[in-house]
């Protein structure tokens, strides 16, 4: 069969959603905030809500997530979306709101803002990008980075003593009671991809429901940080922060695993 | 038994040579060409285009969407 | 006996930090200035001089932690750029109410709001008219130099300890990215703790011993004892304005035209009336050093010969209020700059020059 029989319109089974707009990512090759961008606007496409969404863009590598999804979206400040989107959640309570953060954002100056939208169990939906270091800013040491890391402000590694230990805040957060589905996922292969689009999906059904907050957790790589290719970063991500970051649901239904 | 064939089409551009795809092919139907594009990186393309049975594995996992994926039915 | 590097400007001042003896440095990146936090880590100042430093959560954190530190004598410094500054404010307020000492660096980038990453100064207003809330002004200092980045922080934290006031030094992305030669200054050595407690125990908590206690607080209940607070911040401003001046005129003694410009402006400005004498134009330049004090009297005596004065700041028009202010209305004043993170050129101010205020 000739591949240009194969390649028509009518054969195609997966291509871009068109709720990513035509702007080149400005993410670096290999990076996760890629592939969680499309799933998350491959799961709105699908339910069809995209009319009754909003989305809130943090300060870090994704400020610019609202030059790609193809949705309406509110930049907050740094480490406050949380905030900004419970004032759109309370006032708008028929629509979906989620927030995407990284672990600056998310786990070091919007600690409280995540903590405190978490225990009111606001209806939205968390989406915390873990890369273990500060991406925009040029590869500084971040809440989440691991032990012995090395980052720009951790030149000689992550030293627990001055700099405290990595902080697992799905965890933290799942202990709340406002907290309905928290659970940690990947990106970086396709059976990752997939599990990962299906516990979008799961968070933004329970926001359909009301039941509360979902925190959904994409441990990714960054490999420009990390100073890997995309590959090496995957596989050091796979040996290093899969330990400290275990995947999986910790919280589902109101019910802590 | 319904047999499968599968082919990719890349966006040549929007490819940033990550090789996230190569991995997750079964099939290992994925190289990367010695050309580069626009933007300096060298992109993904069928190597072995016989072998591809459109499982989508390389398109869910790309960041950015490059690889549109087509399969379709070829009866024996 | 001083040491010639070729030095970016956040890393100079950096340096700069260990060797005035600071005691520790509280940060949070933010572009343009990560680079301070991210030399004083590699560096490792603990084991050179046993400075702490620490990244910390946020810019309040860290502020408040400068609040901390500064609250028992200590030399202490934090930097940061215009928002991370704005979320800064409050601790600011409280560190010029309680009357600590402490050094804060704001490397300004485009704003408002989240801005740009590229060189303003449009945080003139932030930084002198107050900024954070109440009765209290800053000791401002704005280099315009890789070496004025790192003479300044010694300078600084003389005047913090001087006044028991906060200084800021408020430089530019432009500043904080440029290399340049710098001379670094000898190591002074950070004071133990038995030299600070004399130094500073008799206002310092640094632990009640064969004294009445000491409070920091930056709170007084009773309205008397808080208008007493406010007039003696008030007087150190006045001592600040009659003794720590300063300012460079340049070509001003003969100028027909004065352009006043600070900073990364103000060398940019230089140019500009260097083009300006080529062409016959007799162009002077005042570069204030200190925004606050501001040189009222010297911009007021240069009002009486001057026919005009440009105010070239890369923002909207902010510092040409103080001029307005100084010359009290004797010579037309414009405003000149660009904005958004764009640097004007030598040129355009000339043009801007000749078409505001030659005419």
């Amino acid at each position: 069969m000739d591949i240009q029989d194969i390649i028509k319109p009518e054969n195609q089974v997966f291509c871009k959603t068109k709720l990513m707009t035509d702007t080149t990512l400005s993410y670096c090759p290999g990076c996760g905030h890629g592939t969680a961008h499309n799933l998350t606007m491959e799961v709105i496409d699908e339910m069809g809500i995209v009319e009754d969404t909003i989305g809130v863009a943090p300060v870090g590598c994704s400020v610019l997530a609202y030059d790609f999804m193809n949705i309406d979206i509110t930049q907050a400040a740094h480490g406050r979306a949380p905030a900004v989107a419970t004032a759109i959640a309370r006032t708008w309570p028929d629509k979906y709101v989620f927030t995407y953060q990284g672990d600056g954002d998310l786990a070091a100056i919007g600690t409280a803002e995540t903590i405190h939208t978490c225990n009111r169990g606001e209806n939205i939906v968390i989406i915390f990008v873990n890369n273990g270091i500060y991406g925009m800013t040029g590869g500084q040491m971040a809440p989440t980075t691991l032990e012995g890391m090395m980052s720009s402000t951790s030149p000689y590694g992550r030293d627990i003593k001055t700099m405290g230990s990595p902080i697992k805040m799905t965890e933290l957060i799942a202990n709340l009671p406002g907290v309905y589905y928290a659970t940690r996922q990947s990106v970086h292969t396709h059976k990752h991809a997939r599990k990962a689009k299906k516990a979008i999906q799961k968070a933004f059904e329970n926001t359909r429901l009301k039941k509360g907050l979902s925190f959904v957790e994409i441990v990714s790589n960054c490999n420009s940080g990390w100073k890997m290719t995309p590959i090496e970063a995957n596989k050091w991500m796979e040996e290093h922060m899969f330990s400290y970051f275990p995947l999986g649901d910790i919280k589902v239904d109101g019910i802590l695993k | 038994m319904a047999k499968v064939k599968g082919a990719i089409v890349v966006d040549t551009e929007a490819c940033k040579g990550c090789e996230v795809c190569i991995p997750v092919c079964g099939e290992d139907v994925i190289g990367m060409t010695a050309e580069v594009n626009r933007k300096g990186y060298h992109y993904a393309y069928m190597k072995n285009p016989e072998a591809c049975t459109g499982c989508t594995n390389c398109g869910i996992v790309c960041p950015d969407r490059a690889i549109s994926v087509y399969r379709v039915k070829v009866s024996d | 006996m001083s040491e010639l590097k070729l030095m970016k400007g956040n890393e100079a001042l950096a340096e700069a930090a260990i060797r005035a003896g600071a005691d520790a440095y509280f940060g949070y990146p933010i572009t343009p200035q990560s680079e301070v936090i991210e030399y004083l880590m590699t560096e490792q100042p603990e084991k050179r001089t046993g400075m702490v430093v620490l990244q910390a959560e946020s810019e309040i954190a860290a502020i408040n932690m400068v609040y901390g530190a500064a609250s028992t004598g200590k030399k202490v410094m934090t930097s940061s750029s215009s928002p991370g500054i704005s979320l800064k404010l409050e601790g600011i307020s409280y560190l010029a109410g309680a009357e600590l000492p402490a050094v804060i660096v704001n490397v300004v980038r485009g704003g408002p709001g989240l801005g740009t990453i590229q060189p303003s100064q449009a945080d003139y207003f932030q930084s002198v008219k107050g900024g954070g809330h109440g009765d209290y002004k800053l000791y401002v200092l704005a280099p315009a130099s890789v070496q004025e980045m790192s003479d300044f922080v010694e300078d600084a934290f003389d005047i913090a300890f001087k006044y028991r006031a906060p200084v800021l030094i408020l430089s530019d992305g432009l500043i904080g990215q440029m290399m340049e030669k710098v001379n670094l200054k000898d190591q002074k050595p950070r004071l133990t703790d038995q030299e600070l407690i004399e130094k500073n125990g008799s206002w310092a908590t640094t632990g009640r011993k064969n004294r009445e206690r000491n409070i920091i607080t930056s709170l007084d209940l009773e309205s008397e004892k808080m208008e007493a607070r406010v007039h003696r911040l008030m007087k150190k401003y006045e001592q600040m304005e009659k003794e720590d001046l300063r300012y460079e005129k340049i070509l001003c003694d003969d100028a027909e035209y004065l352009i006043v410009a600070y900073g990364s402006s103000a060398r940019i400005s230089q140019k500009a009336v260097e083009l300006a004498r080529k062409k016959g134009i007799k162009a002077g330049l005042l570069r204030p050093i200190t925004l606050f004090p501001y040189p009222k009297q010297p911009l007021l005596e240069l009002a009486n010969q001057v026919k005009g004065i440009l105010s070239v700041e890369l923002n909207a028009g902010q510092m040409i209020e103080d001029v307005q202010l100084s010359v009290q209305f004797k010579v037309p004043v414009e405003h000149f700059g660009r904005t958004g993170g764009i640097i004007h050129t030598p040129e355009e101010v000339l043009e801007a020059l000749e078409q505001k205020i030659i005419k």
